[in-house]
């Protein structure tokens, strides 16, 4: 492939893909993502080429091995376009029937949806209950690419907002845009992209920095490696044109170092981007130089801390430095950098090419777009959802998810990892929005939706947080190290029957000093799982201390 | 230049003059102004790991809560190092290190001024605090790198490295005196009796051998 040279050459390359592909040539997509590649999916995915290629079918069907389509529960996943036919739960076995109905125009029956309760069936993705409440927006076209081919991106329209950025737009216009969109980080702090580009574009340093932060460690949340693992060229597409809005040279991508696949399809796409001239010097002919670099955590929550990923970036410990200034003024190597998470930056090309007007349509008042969210825990369809802002909770838990496991009652909502909070049964309505959200105390955080049945022991959850989070503190600062480790050891002792009268005092002291003194994010909102359940769920945690006292104590 | 950088902030009531490169433990302590600290030299790089000398400062209407050895002095702030928000913190944190140092004699008056009860929370005497002082004197100071951290969280421990630890600490033990628990000179100890035991400089006619230097651990109540 030579580079290509001009915004009119990627686009005369564009028409030539098209015009190989015959839209009505019927395409089995078999999901790769992390939970159909634990159904052995890839059995599937081989079981389908194998067959396509022994019968000589490959003039009439297409295989397509792609990233996760989102209904990890009734994985491995297939979906045939056109039409997009749903089938559920394929095994290898399954394969020749489906070419064969594919061939024909038909469909096999037996695999796709039905309605645990009336069984009713649902063929095509508009009609799953699944998708047919989601705006798929962001994860919609992971179906439709093999994230190994960066021309399955170019096909379904991939860098043409990269091309109109830098043809019809100065960095200024793209910023503005941004700005305009309302677009908020997506990472957890929903803090608005445009300022802190803006921030980092008006910093008086040449050399910038642009970070995507891929970490994911948030426990519950495995949205952005679908997204970065799927659809890896939508991700560099944004974070290119933000290079370009905010004037950087260099920027980063640091995910993590346990997913084979992942790591695969993000080294395959940079080198595809740079052998096609969408990163380098003179990007397609603009004059703008871009260049990314790949790296991997170390195993530790903690470097997904803006700060410490700086630091890990940099080769260093991945510990949060204590300095009072922004990253964005003073990050990698003390220089302005930039960093936005994964679906912040897949968000971006979209605001570019359809306009912030129409970003703005979609949401609630103060939150913009829609967000991923990981659903899982006592849900009867987990998976990867996406809706638009303010979408009630009740869509996404009953409508979405199809309710509580087993038939069993809602008791608690919980979001936001190990640093979020639980909500009770009956704020279902509430909103997903950035702030309302964090306003009952279950902040949304980087999207992780845990749903908690009955037989909760909210008690446990918050011993079971707290205790992840312990190990996961980088030990620097006095509040986070020590602060957790009394309060992990305390929640022990309550949920083994030895909570003693006096340890929710101890409690509500260590989640103070904790919350205002720790020196970043993961101390300082440690406690919030717990106080989140002192407000809402405290009797709970009496009756456990209580029960001791009067000698009703039964252990576990 | 120097005129411009002036900076004038309140600490405790009190006008306080300060350079635009000043902290505000550096500027409290220009006044004379006492903010309790462990992790702090002023040898060293500030750390912001113990967080004792958190103080309240109210700026633009805003009052937050900010490690005043790294938080820079800014125009028209109004500092308080003591309030019973702050006084509250430092008690806890205090309480926090006395689970692993119960009688280390800067937490033990620490605990006197903030009323800390040694007896709180859970004790663990590793009678290490991480302070970090000995880790960063090395590396900072001594360019050795003799001693440093491993692991994370609640298994986080210094440890002394014994390849450079044989060659470099005999004529050093400056970290010693630093240390705020005598743990540091007790790690050393340590890995000298597991990895190097009798291996010290080799004595020649003109060099005579090093007497070592132990320091003598302070008892209980014995510093003012």
């Amino acid at each position: 492939m030579p580079k290509l040279q001009t915004a009119a050459e990627l686009e005369k390359y564009r028409a030539e893909i098209l015009a190989q592909r015959d839209p009505a040539k019927p395409c089995i997509a078999v999901c790769a993502g992390a939970a159909c590649d634990g159904m052995d999916s890839r059995a599937v995915a081989a079981a389908f080429i194998a067959h396509v290629e022994q019968n000589k079918l490959g003039a009439k069907v297409e295989v397509r091995t792609t990233g996760c389509h989102g209904y990890c529960e009734k994985g491995p996943n297939v979906v045939v376009t056109p039409g997009e036919i749903c089938y559920f739960e394929v095994a290898p076995a399954d394969v020749p029937e489906i070419v064969a109905a594919t061939i024909k125009g038909e469909v096999v029956e037996r695999l796709v949806y039905k309605d645990p309760t009336s069984g009713a069936k649902a063929v095509h993705m508009n009609e799953v209950p699944f998708y047919k409440h989601q705006t798929r927006l962001l994860i919609g076209d992971n179906p439709k690419i093999d994230p190994m081919k960066i021309d399955d991106y170019l096909a379904v329209g991939g860098y043409a907002a990269l091309i109109k950025a830098l043809t019809t737009m100065s960095p200024d216009q793209v910023l503005d845009e941004v700005k305009k969109a309302n677009l908020r980080g997506r990472g957890g702090g929903g803090f608005p992209a445009g300022s802190k580009w803006e921030t980092t574009k008006k910093a008086p340093e040449k050399i910038k920095y642009v970070i995507v932060n891929g970490h994911e460690g948030e426990s519950a949340a495995f949205m952005d490696r679908a997204m970065l693992t799927g659809n890896p060229h939508k991700i560099l597409e944004g974070l290119i044109i933000g290079a370009y809005a905010i004037g950087a040279q260099k920027g980063f991508m640091y995910t993590r170092h346990d997913m084979p696949l992942l790591e695969k399809h993000v080294r395959n796409a940079l080198a595809q981007a740079k052998e096609y001239g969408l990163l380098g010097e003179n990007i397609l002919g603009s004059g703008f130089d871009f260049e990314v670099e790949l790296h991997f955590d170390v195993g530790i929550f903690v470097s997904g801390e803006s700060s410490a990923l700086m630091r890990s970036i940099e080769g260093n410990i991945p510990e949060p430095r204590p300095k009072y200034i922004r990253t964005s003024v003073s990050g990698i190597w003390d220089k302005p950098s930039n960093l936005n998470n994964v679906e912040t930056w897949a968000n971006v090309p979209q605001i570019i090419s359809r306009g912030a007007e129409w970003f703005t349509s979609i949401g609630s008042e103060k939150s913009k777009g829609t967000k991923l969210i990981s659903l899982s825990g006592n849900v009867v369809n987990s998976g990867v959802v996406e809706v638009p802002m303010g979408t009630p909770l009740r869509t996404l838990v009953f409508d979405i998810g199809g309710g509580v496991r087993d038939g069993k009652t809602l008791k608690a909502i919980h979001f936001g990892g190990a640093m979020g909070g639980s909500i009770p049964a009956d704020m279902i309505d509430a909103p997903l929005d950035f702030d309302g959200m964090s306003k009952l105390g279950a902040p949304i955080g980087a999207g992780g939706l845990l749903l908690m049945d009955e037989d909760t022991d909210m008690v446990e959850v918050a011993r079971y947080l707290m205790d992840f989070l312990t190990k996961e503190s980088c030990g620097k600062c006095v509040p986070c190290r020590e602060g957790m480790s009394q309060m992990l050891h305390i929640l022990t002792e309550i949920t083994e029957g030895r909570g003693k009268p006096g340890d929710l005092e101890k409690l509500e002291d260590l989640i103070m000093v904790t919350n205002v003194a720790s020196l970043c994010a993961l101390g300082k909102t440690s406690g919030d799982p717990l106080k989140s359940m002192f407000h809402y769920f405290k009797p709970e945690y009496e009756a456990r201390i209580a029960d001791v006292a009067g000698g009703r104590s039964e252990g576990k | 230049m120097s005129e411009m950088s002036e900076i004038v902030l309140t600490i405790d009531g009190q006008e306080i003059k300060a350079t635009a490169d000043m902290t505000v433990l550096d500027a409290a302590k220009s006044a004379g102004i006492y903010i309790p600290t462990l992790c702090h030299h002023e040898k060293l790089e500030a750390f912001g790991g113990c967080r004792l000398c958190m103080v309240e400062v109210e700026s633009r209407g805003w009052t937050s809560y900010v490690v005043s050895c790294v938080y820079p002095v800014a125009k028209d702030i109004v500092v308080r190092t003591r309030s019973e928000k702050v006084d509250k913190i430092r008690k806890v944190l205090v309480e926090e290190l006395l689970a692993h140092a119960p009688d280390a004699p800067e937490l033990v008056k620490l605990a006197e001024e903030y009323g800390a009860d040694r007896n709180r929370f859970e004790r663990e005497a590793s009678f290490c605090i991480l302070c970090g002082l000995c880790v960063r004197y090395c590396n900072e100071v001594k360019h050795l790198n003799a001693v440093g951290f491993i692991e994370n969280g609640p298994m986080k421990e210094i440890s002394f490295v014994p390849e450079i630890a044989a060659k470099e600490c005999w004529d050093c033990q400056e970290c010693f005196t630093l240390c705020p628990t005598s743990y540091a000179q007790a790690a050393y100890m340590l890995t000298e009796a597991l990895a190097f035991p009798g291996q010290r400089k080799v004595q020649t006619a003109s060099e005579p051998a090093p007497t070592r230097r132990v320091i003598p651990i302070t008892p209980v109540g014995a510093i003012a």
